[in-house]
This record gives structure tokens, sequence and C-alpha cells, in this order.
């Protein structure tokens, strides 16, 4: 059982667009489309279909609605404000490309309603890209690994991996060259841009380090299951 | 004298021929600044609130009110269906279960209306909005509490018109048209034209 999620847009082909990209990366997520209007899908929001679509979307751990513009928002919210029970489902003001996929491997990794809004909406906000610590601080393990897999820490694999991290009791972060993103961001990890054939640092801290960094080891070995 | 469920049906039959009528000018006020549907969207809601009421008269204003939020809910499509739905639902919410909506009743219910589109698209005075035609006709009916249901809807329509006029002058800052900032300054806000006209019909229907 995991959060569902809607996409209203006033496009038809924009929420089905963004729905199959973000159900690439979170298989067991419930990803409902709501866009365009009924009958000759004509440019709109419809009400009665978003309406229907969270209904579809909640398979009892609550619905995170995401909206492209405007009045998507206010056909959301009145969606929400309109259900038997209108905590089961809130409305994230997020980017709806970043946000859906941000918060759809969020859904995937167990996390609850408000953690994926909160996914959905931080995604809009620049990558957490820090400065690197040239001296490993103290408790902090560390291991040099190089990419095989032919995409890199692109999209697919970048979610894999935070899906695989997020059973460890472990803050984790992969630095390449000058850059450094944490672990548990599909999107911090691919904007590091890492490609075939080049070197990354995975940096782990906390109680199950080790195991953290023994699992990026054996996903970044294995292509990350390609 | 009072507006019973007939009467607020006949004002909605009135505002639906009205919006019918300027269909065409509200689609391309807003094919200037917008995405040229707010006619077209309009003027679907509207037709599908006669048909609604053909089919039933609910038996209170409040009722009759409620049945025109729900079906612009769910028939426009743009902005002005959750905004609209939810001016009617308010305004609905305000009449209760009056058998006759009385001038004291009707402004609690415009105030409540202005609320409702106020809290739905956060939009406030001089965004260039339909609240710039609402602000102005909810004081101005405040004013004209002590007449008829007549003189107040009268009184609110022409302060909608006057407040319609003035968001030719401003830039926008909320809907489709915000994107365009300044260029959108010479326009006039189709939604604020659309709630002059509306305002404009109920108070012709009241007479």
């Amino acid at each position: 059982m995991t959060v569902g999620i809607v996409l209203v847009s006033h496009s038809a082909k924009l929420a089905e667009g963004v729905a199959e990209l973000a159900a690439q990366m979170a298989p067991d997520v419930r990803i409902v489309p709501a866009g365009g209007m009924p009958g000759d899908g004509g440019l709109g929001t419809d009400y009665d279909e978003v309406v229907a679509a969270t209904q579809r979307a909640d398979s009892g751990a609550g619905v995170v609605l995401l909206y492209d513009l405007g009045s998507a928002q206010m056909t959301a919210e009145l969606a929400v404000e309109s259900l038997a029970d209108p905590s089961a489902a809130v409305v994230a003001d997020a980017p709806l490309v970043e946000g859906a996929v941000a918060a759809a491997v969020a859904a995937q990794s167990g996390a609850d309603r408000e953690a994926v809004r909160e996914a959905a909406t931080g995604a809009g906000l620049a990558p957490d890209l820090a400065a690197v610590h040239e001296v490993p601080e103290e408790g902090v393990e560390e291991q040099e690994l190089t990419l095989v897999n032919e995409v890199g820490l692109h999209a697919r694999p970048a979610a894999v991996l935070v899906r695989s991290l997020s059973s460890f009791e472990a803050e984790v972060s992969v630095r390449l060259g000058a850059q450094e993103a944490d672990a548990h961001s599909v999107l911090a990890l691919m904007s590091l841009g890492a490609r075939q054939g080049d070197r990354i640092v995975v940096r782990a801290r906390g109680r199950q380090a080790g195991e953290a960094i023994a699992k990026v080891t054996e996903l970044v070995d294995t292509s990350f299951g390609e | 004298m009072g507006c019973s469920s007939e009467g607020l049906a006949t004002a909605l039959r009135a505002a639906a021929e009205v919006i019918a009528e300027h269909r065409d000018e509200l689609v391309d006020l807003d094919r200037a600044i917008g995405d040229a549907d707010h006619g077209e969207n309009l003027n679907r809601g509207f037709t599908a609130i006669v048909a609604a009421l053909e089919t039933q008269l609910p038996p209170t204003p409040g009722a009759v009110a409620k049945l025109a939020a729900t079906t612009l809910i769910s028939k426009v499509g743009g902005a002005a269906g959750p905004l609209y739905g939810t001016a009617f639902l308010r305004a609905s919410a305000k009449l209760g279960e009056a058998a006759e909506v009385d001038s004291a009743l009707l402004v609690d219910a415009l105030r409540a209306a202005l609320e409702g589109v106020q809290a739905r698209g956060k939009a406030v005075g001089g965004d260039a909005t339909m609240v710039d035609a609402l602000i102005p006709a909810v004081s101005a009916a405040e004013t004209a509490a002590g007449g008829s249901v007549a003189e107040v809807l009268t009184a609110a329509a022409d302060a909608a018109d006057r407040g319609a006029e003035s968001t030719v002058d401003l830039i926008p800052r909320k809907g489709r048209a915000s994107y365009l900032g300044e260029r959108a300054v010479g326009h006039l806000d189709p939604g604020a034209r659309s709630t002059a006209l509306l305002l404009r019909a109920f108070a012709e229907a009241a007479r």
C-alpha cells in the first residue's frame, strides 16, 4: 500500500505523459492522470474526473495531487474539499514534472503522504549539491566506485539507488568531482550528471553506514540491475 | 419584495441568455490576454444550469444557488468553474433554508460569494481579476442595503461595471494573463467583464 498520485493538467496528453514518466520509477504506485475535458478531449480541467481519479489513486495511504497551471490548482483543491474524508488527500504546490517524479519515488519507497508531498514541493528547489569536504569527517565511511552501466546515474538507476538506501539507517552522499549530492534525492543524484566510466565517491555516516556502502557498491557493480 | 427560488431561477436563465449573447466578446477579451476559452466555458456552464433547472426547480433560493454551483464546477473546465462555482456555493450556504431572499440576505450572500472567490483564487483588489468587479459591487450593495433587491443589484452592477473597466489599466497578477505582465495593460479582464455582465443580468431580472 503506497501513497497515490493524481496529475491534474489542462491537457490529457500532458497528464498521461508525466504519469508515464513517473511510473517508470515507481512501478507499485498508483499514478492517475486527470487531464483535459471529457468528450472532445479539449483543454481544461474536469472536476468530476479529478474527483474520480483521486478516489482511484487512494489505496488507503492517501493521495497527493499535482497540477500544471492556475485553474488546475483550483479544481484540485475543490476536489479534495469534496471528498468524504478531505484529510485523505492533499494538493502539492510543486512543479508538475519534477514534482511528480520526486513524489512517485518517495511513494514507492513507502513514504507517508506528508513526506510524499514534501518530496514533490522540494523538487522545485535547487538540488542539494553541497561543497565537498576534502577531509572525510570522523565516523564517515567512504568508497570510490566506477560507474559501469550504460546510462550512468540517470533517472532509473538514481531511483533504484534511492529506493535501496531507504531501508538503511545511514546518511549517504555521492560525490563526483567537485560536487556532492544527497543520495536520498533522485533529482540531486541526476543533477550530478555522472556517466558511464565516471568515478564517484560514496560517503555514508550512521549506524548502518557500512551496509549502505556495501549496497551501493553491489548496485554499481551489477549495473543497477540493467 | 424578496426573491423566491423561481425568482433566482429566472435570474439564472436571464444570465444564461446574456452570457450567450456576449460569448464572442468574452472569447475575444480572453484571446487577447489568456487562452480564449472564457466565453465558451461560461456559455457551456450556464447552458447546463438552464438544462438542470428544466428538470427540477429546487425548493429554496439557497438550493437553486447550490445547483448552479455544482453545475458550474462540473461543466466549465477553466478557472471560471471553480471560481464562480465557489461563489455560488458560499452564497448558497449563506442563503440557507430561507424561502425568500430579502435585501439584507442578498448583501450577505454577495459578501460570502466575494470571500469565496478570494479564498479560491487568492486574488486581491488590483490584480486585474473578477475580484476587481466584485469588491466594489459588494461595497455598493452594502451601501444600498436599505433598498429593494432590484436596487441592491443595480447598485452592485453599476459598481461592477466601473470595477471591470478599471482592470484595463492594471498589470494582471493572477491567472494566465499574469504571464504577459505589462503587455496585458490596456486590456479588459474577461473575468471582471463576465462578473459585471452577470450582476447586470440579475439586476434586470429583479426589476
